[in-house]
């Protein structure tokens, strides 16, 4: 989208008399209240950028905190005003708001928004051959739901007492009593109000993505043909279709703890000089509540990322996806699986032992699947002819991240293990690598990937290779240490540990760590200075330029609305036939029958490509 | 003036790298790289690949092994913590075998595999005799680990031996308390109503067990002796986390959770091993639970058996260090009272006296 190209608009937008193109729409249908996946889907983008660079801004003010401890941070007071006090520290409760923002930012707003919402909108219409969504309005209502969300929580960090400060997981009654913590009044409220609005987005966006990929493929697009980025995304809004309400009824619980003196999850507390009345409630429930939430929720991060890697690893490598079955398998089987490991977060919550027995074999069955998909990304490689475009780098740190982060999963996962490492820097190393990092390195890959067809321009290469080495190497700076650190026995959510003689020897890796967060933070200006310069002064895209199989390259270089001018092409193969033997071309897109590649087609394809040339009589003759 | 330097360095560094961005697209431009199939520089991408695996390596045994392991080991004090840091070490041994060996694959074949123009990739959509391989080994691997996990995890929460001692924790914004049974090695009851400035762990006095508890804000334990820690709290959730001892439970308000263990080393033992004689076992909170959570800490005291009891014998119950609570002493069983806490007649006399006052 260029300038000029909005610009044309405008001037279209005020001679409404003269359109004779019905496609033609003000600005304010076409940029705001559009109905468009395709805008939808920029919309989601910009929004979940918008999100990261705040998110990742506070991080890396606690980063300072806990790197730096002592150092007089009064040239913040412009941004963070009181919550720095006289000598220049930052108030610990602050502190803990600044956690908790940054989890619940990160997790909700960027990676589930910001990557579902962006690449569901994309690429399910255009990969499967749809015009648009099944509900565009429904799409429309999703977005501004999100925005919705996105503008109160925003709202809750200018709040005199702060947002939410109870860990984004806002156990009870931590996140119930203001007593306890201030940012348990009004920043919990608002916490809970955004999140009531954003899962009403999420099912609204995930209800559509359904529907679309069952009811709206075209022709010859089974489900054995899909690309594995379009069964991700369905797998991914199938979980959060039925986790995500769980998440409402939990938070509507805490509302009537909060405000209605119920006792769900109250009892027997002693606080602020008097005891409560409320008797017969258990933290605990929350904890199962939220959590049967929470697990899937780091799936709905993943599968989405996992499936935009799969497709960059085939077009770049120039290979098939090695065990396309297999990896469609081991999706279903981790979204299965994702429901029914969630108390593995409470092992030591003072659940039933052997409820924890129980959730640790279930647990443990999970990294099955996802090491057959590791290993897949890793067979797809070998013998490919590879091409690195900065797409593809973030695919190879995806899988990378994918698996330093999965392994101490195995860790954690053991309950007798987990006694000594839970909620310490070991968990918060593990989840950053295999589901922050590795979902962010999705994003970006996606970003890079697909920006072309989003924008009609290209990136810049030469920045998105610097913008990936500095990320790559100092998440792995960012985050490898604390490992260590996690071994020694840290725990999360401490604004200082001087306090402590164990963990008082980790001054200087601390400081390293947040050196390193500083610069990765800075390497991603490099990568909003290319995106948006991009966007408009980009060199303008060729129709494929990563010679894709897939048919969103089929589209024109700015898919207009309805995606394709013409009729929807059809499909006759799967999404993978790269370098297929005895074509000249090293790859054959989906929508080129087999009838014309004889010279390519297997056995049983010559079979199909005789079936083939006899349906298209037909389809020619029911159109006429 | 100094801060206006560097606002204009920092511009100026912009400009000159913006400057330099321009250049260089426009030289590509000119050369015609957007018509060739593969970036210009994609041999300097996948060497970079291999540098980053053989650096990345390194680093990773050179920080493990380095001399520098000690400073992230806590050394162990318990007895079952012998059995998961085994455990732990082993699954350490797979994973990292695992990690090296599949990050050498992903960067060698990205190097190995670089674009060339001469070849062709291999047309390779699945093998099921692989895929079966590599189901049935991680499944092999991780049933073994999870076993052992799992019988140890029994061991750990499984009833604690019929000898334990019996404490109470209890966590409360921002520290620790605990209680001792007393003579009677019972824990009397509690209820949350009767929290008071003083009587802090909201002690029933109606219930006879608790007459002769004792409250301490330091954890005394003795050594090779198992204990049973009762857990409860005050407000929020807590956790009961003792690194040493690889123990951790959360203390939940309404909710009372237990941890059994048996510490194997004296606070004197731990001073010789680590050579630092200021060596103090600390329980940490570590759970989320307000602003001062990085500060609610307490000491832990492990001492001989021998000098636990005699340390156990010399403490004040509660009641005789605040005789005013004789009130809360159902009639029936104030004698019972006044003689398990070893209240003295004097003592009596003014307690009385005040609770006469009182009426």
């Amino acid at each position: 989208m260029s300038i000029t190209d909005i610009q044309l608009e405008e001037n279209l937008a005020h001679h409404d008399d003269h359109h004779d193109d019905h496609h033609e729409q003000s600005f304010i249908s076409k940029y705001i209240f559009s109905t468009d996946h395709k805008m939808i889907a920029k919309q989601f983008l910009i929004t979940g950028i918008m999100w990261a660079v705040i998110g990742g801004g506070l991080s890396i003010i606690f980063r300072l905190q806990l790197g730096f401890p002592g150092a007089d941070l009064s040239w913040l007071k412009p941004i963070l005003g009181e919550w720095i006090d006289a000598e220049g520290s930052i108030d610990p409760e602050f502190y803990l708001a600044l956690v908790t923002m940054h989890g619940t930012i990160m997790v909700f707003f960027v990676l589930t928004a910001g990557l579902s919402g962006t690449f569901s909108n994309f690429l399910i219409p255009l990969q499967i051959g749809a015009r648009d969504m099944a509900s565009g309005f429904m799409n429309m209502l999703s977005y501004w739901m999100f925005f919705l969300s996105s503008a109160i929580m925003f709202i809750s960090l200018f709040l005199e007492t702060g947002p939410a400060a109870g860990g984004w997981t806002v156990y009870p009654p931590l996140s119930i009593l203001s007593d306890a913590i201030q940012g348990s009044g009004g920043g919990m409220t608002l916490w809970l109000v955004s999140m009531v609005f954003f899962i009403a987005s999420t099912l609204l966006g995930g209800i559509n993505y359904i529907a679309t990929v069952i009811n709206m493929r075209t022709k010859g697009m089974s489900f054995s043909r899909l690309p594995l980025t379009v069964w991700a995304f369905f797998i991914t809004a199938v979980i959060g279709l039925l986790s995500f309400p769980v998440l409402v009824a939990a938070a509507l619980l805490l509302v009537f703890d909060r405000s209605f003196g119920t006792s769900f999850y109250l009892s027997e507390i002693f606080i602020g000089g008097e005891a409560l009345p409320n008797i017969g409630g258990s933290p605990i429930l929350y904890q199962h509540l939220f959590w049967f939430l929470g697990h899937p929720e780091v799936y709905i991060v993943i599968l989405p990322a996992l499936g935009i890697t799969s497709e960059i690893i085939a077009t770049n490598s120039r290979k098939p996806i090695f065990g396309y079955r297999a990896m469609i398998g081991s999706m279903l089987a981790i979204a299965f699986l994702s429901f029914i490991v969630w108390a593995h977060h409470m092992f030591v919550s003072g659940l039933n032992p052997f409820l924890g027995s129980i959730f640790m074999f279930l647990t443990l069955i999970i990294a099955v699947p996802s090491a057959v998909k590791a290993f897949n990304y890793i067979t797809t490689l070998w013998r490919g002819n590879i091409v690195f475009t900065p797409a593809m780098l973030f695919s190879i740190g995806l899988v990378s991240f994918f698996i330093s982060g999965g392994l101490t999963g195995i860790f954690l996962g053991n309950s007798a293990l987990d006694i000594n490492l839970h909620d310490t820097y070991f968990v918060v190393a593990h989840f950053h690598l295999v589901m922050g990092s590795a979902s962010f390195f999705g994003l970006m890959a996606g970003v890079y990937h697909w920006f072309p067809k989003m924008f009609g321009r290209m990136m810049d290469k030469t920045m998105g290779y610097i913008h990936f080495w500095l990320t790559f190497v100092g998440v792995y700076l960012v985050f490898f240490p604390l490992h260590y650190i996690g071994i020694a026995g840290f725990p999360r959510r401490y604004y200082a540990f001087t306090n402590f003689d164990a963990f008082s020897t980790f001054g200087d890796l601390n400081t390293f760590v947040s050196i390193a967060a500083i610069v990765t933070f800075a390497a991603q200006f490099l990568f909003l200075f290319n995106f948006f310069n991009s966007i408009f002064r980009g060199r303008k895209a060729p129709e494929n330029p990563w010679n894709s199989n897939t048919l969103e390259w089929t589209t024109p270089r700015n898919p207009g609305h309805g995606n394709w001018p013409g009729p929807i092409p059809t499909v006759y193969r799967w999404a993978y036939d790269y370098s297929k033997p005895g074509s000249d071309s090293d790859f054959i897109p989906q929508h080129i029958p087999l009838s014309q590649t004889p010279e390519s087609n297997f056995p049983h394809e010559e079979e199909l490509a005789k079936s083939e040339v006899i349906s298209e009589d037909n389809g020619a003759h029911e159109s006429h | 003036m100094f801060e206006l330097i560097i606002v204009v360095a920092v511009v100026l560094i912009i400009a000159i790298v913006y400057t330099i961005f321009r250049v260089t697209t426009l030289i590509g431009i000119a050369k015609g790289d957007s018509t060739s199939k593969v970036p210009s520089n994609n041999k300097t991408q996948a060497m970079l690949m291999v540098l980053f695996l053989v650096l990345g390596i390194f680093g990773f045994f050179y920080y493990s092994f380095g001399g520098l392991e000690d400073s992230f080991i806590q050394p162990i004090a318990s007895k079952h913590g012998v059995k998961t840091d085994f455990w732990f070490w082993i699954t350490m041994a797979v994973t990292s075998f695992v990690f090296i060996f599949t990050q050498i694959l992903l960067f060698g074949f990205s190097y190995k595999y670089q674009y060339d123009e001469n070849r062709k990739a291999s047309f390779y959509p699945h093998n099921n005799k692989l895929e079966i391989i590599w189901t049935a080994i991680p499944a092999v691997v991780l049933a073994i680990l999870v076993i052992s996990g799992w019988k140890i995890w029994q061991d750990i929460t499984g009833p604690a031996p019929e000898d334990a001692y019996e404490i109470e924790v209890f966590g409360y914004q921002y520290g620790w308390s605990f209680r001792y049974p007393g003579r009677d090695g019972k824990l009397g009851d509690y209820d949350y109503k009767k929290i008071d400035d003083t009587n802090q762990l909201g002690i029933d006095l109606k219930d006879r067990a608790s007459h002769d508890d004792f409250v301490s804000n330091q954890l005394y334990l003795p050594k090779g002796k198992p204990v049973l820690l009762k857990i409860r709290a005050r407000d929020v959730i807590h956790s009961v986390y003792m690194p040493h001892f690889r123990a951790q439970m959360n203390a939940v308000p309404g909710l009372p959770t237990k941890f059994w263990f048996e510490p194997t080393k004296s606070t004197d033992d731990m001073r010789t091993e680590t050579g630092n004689p200021e060596f103090k076992y600390e329980l940490v909170c570590n759970k989320i639970c307000g602003r001062s959570h990085f500060g609610m800490k307490a000491i832990i005291i492990v001492e001989e058996e021998e000098d636990f009891k005699t340390w156990f014998k010399d403490q004040d119950a509660f009641l005789k260090l605040n005789p005013e609570y004789l009130s809360q002493v159902p009639d029936d069983l104030k004698e019972v009272a006044i003689i398990s806490s070893e209240l003295e007649n004097n003592e009596i006399n003014q307690s009385v006296g005040n609770t006469n006052s009182s009426f």
